[in-house]
């Protein structure tokens, strides 16, 4: 088995995996971030909990940030082993003819989402960390409320940073409309060719980032 | 006496081979490992030859011109293989196919080789399917048969329209096999250019490197040719660009005898000649002629407008239309044997009424069968007065099941819909039933050297029967030869390793070499092809479909005028130490310009008709068979072996006499 | 010249061999008929440049019906040129237009170096092949009868539909990864496909995959472009069998 994820296929299982994986925490957080959008109330309560549950910050959250890097470093790996396999390019290469755009450049869509990781790192997991742990406040109050709430509108106060979120979300829509099909073909099964998950994963790739734009630009145009 | 011994064994057909095998000599295990055998050529016939030899012990060492043994020209072969297996229950036997075999080759087949190929044909097929070759099945899960032109029963096993490559997939999967073993020894992109004979036995090869263009020693204990057919020599052919006889004819010159060079079938359904620029001709599989009916206009002036395009086939009437092959051979019509339906093109195209711009082409119409399944299947979807229209297009979807890759590969080429249109064919040459003679062992006239598949002359006489051509190859390779191989080299287990640095290694290479050389410092001007061209001209024009003996001696003298202007005036640009496909084309034609006078030699001296030969004086001249070919048994019943004697023109004649023990001499009639 | 065929101009590359650094260069050709095959084309090139003292360009062909798997070309940034469906071979001049400027590339992948113009060494597949492309029965014909074993038409024909590869590499070349698994993906389809190959499903598929990888092809990323330029339009789903059957292997 240890041999199995050094072979190119083993990878690509690899790959795959870790796409699934990220795949649901993307529903997750999305279904966290939307409730702000319906209800300050359920979104505080709900970001106090996964913010202060130690389950989730000491099992789950390790095992994203290890799936999220993981997921970039073999793609970063696999894309330099595949431009090493190519040798001399084409002086007319017309990939256009036969894949799409988004299958051809899942390297640039994904660093992308990439420096998106960094800005969304800076602006929300590093205070957070900096709050909990080094501050040692966990009551996630401000005062005397929560403070989740006026967090995440404040930050979308700035228009640069909703435009920068906004395109980082449509890449990532991109990314996810190759990447979904691609995990089941990687994974041996053949269903992400046929027409009912292709559909699915169309909707999931649309609806996933929508959700997204809708928050910030929610939060951008409600609350000032 | 001939000098020629066929070596058959004696006593009666059925128990001929498995005696023979009984009693032939075996190499023991142990000593196979210390004999090296060379197979030039990796279609079915040396793939299937090298993998077995090698299974057996040999040390092999294969030779291709191509990039991998897979891309032998086997490889094209489509409509299927036959073998008595009797799956259908239609009464076939061994008996029966090897009596269809005879007949079909116009009886100068040698009959032990063919009841021989008749009783291993099953073997073929359990082994093919053991390898994993993908024939087609029926629902119960067992394999399918279809039937093929010229015989009563179903027998012919198949892979889609790709059965020809499937089996040799499966032969290169057992070299594959042997090669990661280091049991083969795989020399890819090598080219034989001599055979080396020691003490009158056959113990290496002079080889090029097609890379780097290493003139390459390499030595022996029996050399195996299986380097296919001659059909270039006519430029244009259905054969691959590469396929040539270099190898075949070069152990002809070192004292293997070429038997029957002028057997040549010419395959009636082919895509015609397009223009000047042709480089070769495409097969449309035989199967087509089951449902497509042929046709030329009747009267002149349709031909006329049809070429200038002022008319198209579809605006004439049924009584404006000339259904020769009907007319000619109202009992097998459109199915008649493949000599006999080229002939007939050919008279029709001679005679003013070939339908394209070179004048020959004819139709090969589709439209009564598209209504005869429309209406059929109008029927049984229960569909009431159903629609011209209607009709056609139930009718199209029976024949795109039928035929679809034929169809859409038509179109690709021609760029015309033979659904809408009738396709337009003209009969090419296709496969080559002559070669290098050999014995019941598979051996040639020099010791230690064989001869397989399509380049030898055994089994198929004067005429091959459809899907028998790669029967022939798998089962000399996986079958005969490894056995009767054995037999020879039990006597030479004490031989030791040939050495290469023997002088007759060094004359060899020295050959070669000079020939080479004469190439690249040869001041001509005009290029390989134009020889080659010409060459196929004077082959097509006086020794194609119908040869006379004014035509025949014509072509002599014209292929040795064009082989003196060859030599003086062929130009091989590039040098010698490279990769060279202009410097391997002019060997190859080099070889062609003496083997086409040889060819041409035969057809003459055959003053009769048979099989894929046609002479113009040997016709029934009377009586409902006027017309038709004229075999004579009386004076022609033997198999012409020539001897090479410095010229292709000086070759000497031998006769093996054909007997027929166990069949009766017939003539064929398809009226 | 008539002036009824096409004027074209072309950007071949040329690579005196394996050693040499190559090039593209322009040659032009006149009055092409449009019925000529892409290769007949560029054997009236070969004869022009032979009749002006020039060196012909090399190519690879053989059969010229699209069975052999012996040509290649990159034309006009497609493996086999912009025609589905057809091999270089099959590819016919209608598809260009008079004044067309056609580039002319050799099939590019590490694992394909050039040997000259546009040859290049396709041997990589052969040794993948070796390291267990096969079914290991001897040759003898003494196997059990060819119907012993039923197999369902619907195996036996998704069989035959991964056996029909040719070779040509064209999977490779059009690959922005240069990833030869649609190649390994069919052949090891066609065996796991069939009981007789059954028996040796796992090494196989996991000794074909580490030559693939042992001979420098690429990672396949599923673009699908391999699907598309396949002359034989072998499946993507060949693919995930083999990706599949690799799993099963690993995993026992």
């Amino acid at each position: 088995m240890s041999g199995f994820f050094k072979s190119s296929i083993g990878r690509k299982v690899a790959m795959a995996l870790s796409a699934f994986f990220l795949m649901f925490f993307l529903i997750i957080h999305l279904a966290v971030n939307i409730t702000s959008v319906f209800s300050e109330d359920v979104f505080n309560e709900l970001s106090h909990f996964m913010g202060t549950n130690p389950a989730v910050q000491f099992a789950l959250q390790p095992v994203l940030i290890f799936g999220v890097v993981f997921h970039f470093v073999m793609g970063f790996v696999l894309e330099l082993k595949n431009r090493k396999a190519l040798g001399v390019s084409y002086a007319k290469n017309n990939g256009a003819a036969n894949s799409t755009w988004m299958s051809r450049n899942m390297i640039y869509s994904g660093l992308v989402i990439l420096a998106f990781l960094v800005l969304h790192f800076i602006d929300f997991w590093i205070p957070e960390i900096n709050v909990k742990y080094i501050k040692g406040d966990m009551s996630g109050m401000h005062g005397g409320e929560y403070r989740y709430f006026h967090e995440i509108v404040a930050k979308f106060e700035s228009p640069t940073r909703v435009v920068a979120y906004v395109v980082s979300f449509i890449l990532l829509a991109l990314h996810l409309l190759h990447g979904f099909t691609s995990a089941f073909q990687s994974m041996g099964s053949t269903a992400g060719r046929k027409k009912a998950l292709q559909k699915f994963g169309k909707i999931y790739s649309f609806i996933i980032p929508l959700g997204f734009i809708i928050v910030a630009v929610y939060h951008h145009f409600n609350h000032h | 006496m001939s000098v020629l011994d066929s070596k058959v064994p004696k006593g009666p057909i059925k128990d001929k081979w498995t005696s023979y095998k009984d009693k032939i000599n075996l190499v023991n295990p142990a000593n196979k490992r210390n004999i090296d055998i060379i197979v030039v050529g990796t279609g079915l016939a040396g793939g299937s030859a090298a993998a077995t030899l090698a299974e057996l012990g040999y040390n092999v060492k294969a030779f291709a011109y191509q990039d991998s043994p897979r891309r032998a020209h086997s490889i094209a072969a489509q409509g299927g293989i036959n073998a008595a297996k009797n799956y259908m229950g239609d009464g076939d036997s061994v008996y029966r196919l090897f009596y269809d075999t005879v007949k079909g080759g116009d009886y100068r087949s040698r009959e032990a080789n063919v009841y021989r190929l008749a009783e291993v044909s099953a073997n073929i097929i359990d082994q093919c399917v053991a390898q994993g070759v993908p024939f087609a099945r029926d629902y119960g899960g067992l394999l399918d048969n279809r039937s093929f032109g010229g015989v009563l029963v179903s027998r012919t096993f198949y892979a889609k329209g790709q059965t020809g490559q499937q089996l040799l997939l499966g032969a290169y999967s057992a070299m594959n096999r042997q090669i990661a073993r280091g049991k083969i020894q795989m020399y890819n992109r090598h080219e034989m250019l001599d055979v080396v004979i020691v003490d009158e036995k056959a113990r290496g090869i002079i080889a090029r490197n097609l890379i780097t263009g290493e003139i390459e020693r390499h030595s022996a204990h029996a050399v195996v040719v299986g380097s296919g057919g001659y059909g270039n020599v006519y430029f244009l052919s259905t054969n691959a660009m590469g396929s040539n006889a270099t190898a075949a004819w070069k152990i002809h010159k070192k004292g293997a005898f070429f038997a029957n060079p002028c057997y040549t079938q010419i395959h009636p359904t082919c895509i015609p000649r397009s223009g000047d620029y042709q480089s070769k001709l495409t097969l449309m599989s035989e199967s087509l002629r089951n449902d497509g009916r042929i046709w030329v206009p009747k009267n002149l002036e349709d031909v006329k407008a049809i070429r200038e395009g002022r008319k198209k086939p579809t605006d004439l009437s049924e009584d404006e239309r000339d259904y020769y092959l009907e007319r000619r051979y109202p009992a097998f019509g459109n199915l008649v044997p493949r000599d006999v339906a080229s002939r007939a093109a050919k008279e029709r195209c001679d005679a003013g009424y070939g339908v394209n711009a070179t004048g020959e082409a004819v139709y090969l119409d589709f439209a009564s069968a598209i209504e005869r399944y429309g209406k059929e299947q109008a029927k049984i979807q229960g569909i009431d007065n159903p629609s011209k229209a209607k009709i056609t297009e139930l009718g199209e979807k029976i024949v795109e099941a039928k035929y679809g890759n034929l169809f859409q590969m038509y179109e690709k080429i021609v760029d015309d819909n033979p659904y809408k249109t009738p396709m337009m064919i003209y009969p090419a040459v296709h496969y080559t039933m002559g070669g290098v003679w050999v014995d019941y062992n598979l051996m040639t006239t020099v010791p230690g050297l064989y001869c397989i598949g399509e380049a030898n002359f055994s089994d198929h006489g004067a005429n091959r029967l459809g899907a028998s051509a790669l029967m022939q190859g798998l089962a000399d390779g996986y079958f005969v030869l490894p056995y009767t191989i054995g037999d020879y080299l039990s006597e030479d287990i004490r031989t030791g390793a040939i050495p290469t640095d023997s002088k007759e290694f060094d004359e060899a290479e020295k050959s070669v070499k000079d020939r080479i050389d004469f190439f690249m410092n040869n001041k001509g001007s005009k290029s390989v092809d134009y020889f080659h061209k010409r060459l196929g001209k004077i082959m097509w024009d006086k020794a194609g479909m119908s040869r006379n003996e004014k035509g025949l001696k014509e072509a002599m003298s014209e292929i040795k005028a064009l082989r003196e202007e060859f030599w003086k005036d062929v130009k091989v640009p590039g040098s010698a130490n490279e990769m060279n496909p202009e410097l391997e084309k002019a060997g190859r034609v080099a070889d062609f310009l003496e083997l086409g006078e040889l060819f041409a030699k035969d057809a003459l001296m055959r003053e009769e008709s048979c099989g894929g030969h046609f002479r113009e004086e040997s016709a029934e001249e009377s009586g409902p068979q006027k017309g038709e070919a004229k075999r004579d048994d009386k004076n022609f019943a033997f198999v012409a072996a020539w001897e090479y004697k410095g010229e292709p023109g000086d070759a000497v004649l031998h006769k093996e006499e054909l007997e027929f023990k166990d069949i009766e001499l017939k003539q064929r009639s398809y009226k | 010249m008539s002036g009824k065929g096409m004027n074209l101009t072309l950007k071949i590359w040329r690579q005196k061999d394996a050693q040499s650094k190559g090039k593209m260069q322009t040659y032009k050709v006149n009055d092409i008929s449009e019925h000529m095959s892409f290769l007949e084309m560029m054997d009236v090139l070969n004869e022009q440049l032979i009749a002006e003292g020039d060196e012909p360009v090399a190519f690879d062909h053989d059969c010229r019906e699209g069975i052999c798997g012996m040509c290649s070309l990159y034309i006009n940034g497609e493996a086999h040129g912009p025609d589905r469906g057809v091999t270089t071979c099959q590819l016919h001049m209608r598809m260009f237009n008079d004044g067309d400027t056609i580039y002319i590339e050799p099939f590019r992948a590490a694992a394909f170096p050039v040997i000259k113009d546009l040859v290049v060494d396709r041997s990589a597949f052969e040794r993948i092949q070796q390291a267990g492309g096969y079914i290991s029965v001897n040759t003898s014909g003494n196997t059990q009868d060819a119907n012993a074993i039923p197999i369902s038409k619907h195996a036996a024909d998704e069989a035959m539909d991964a056996a029909t590869c040719i070779g040509c590499g064209a999977c490779v070349a059009t690959c922005k990864n240069s990833s030869a698994m649609l190649f390994v993906g069919a052949k090891v389809s066609q065996y796991a496909l069939l009981p007789q190959g059954q028996i040796e499903a796992a090494d196989r598929v996991k000794n074909m995959v580490a030559q693939m990888d042992l001979e420098g092809f690429g990672n396949c990323t599923n673009t699908g472009a391999c699907e598309i330029e396949c002359p034989k339009g072998i499946s993507l789903d060949n693919i995930a069998r083999m990706n599949r059957e690799l799993i099963k292997a690993s995993v026992k």
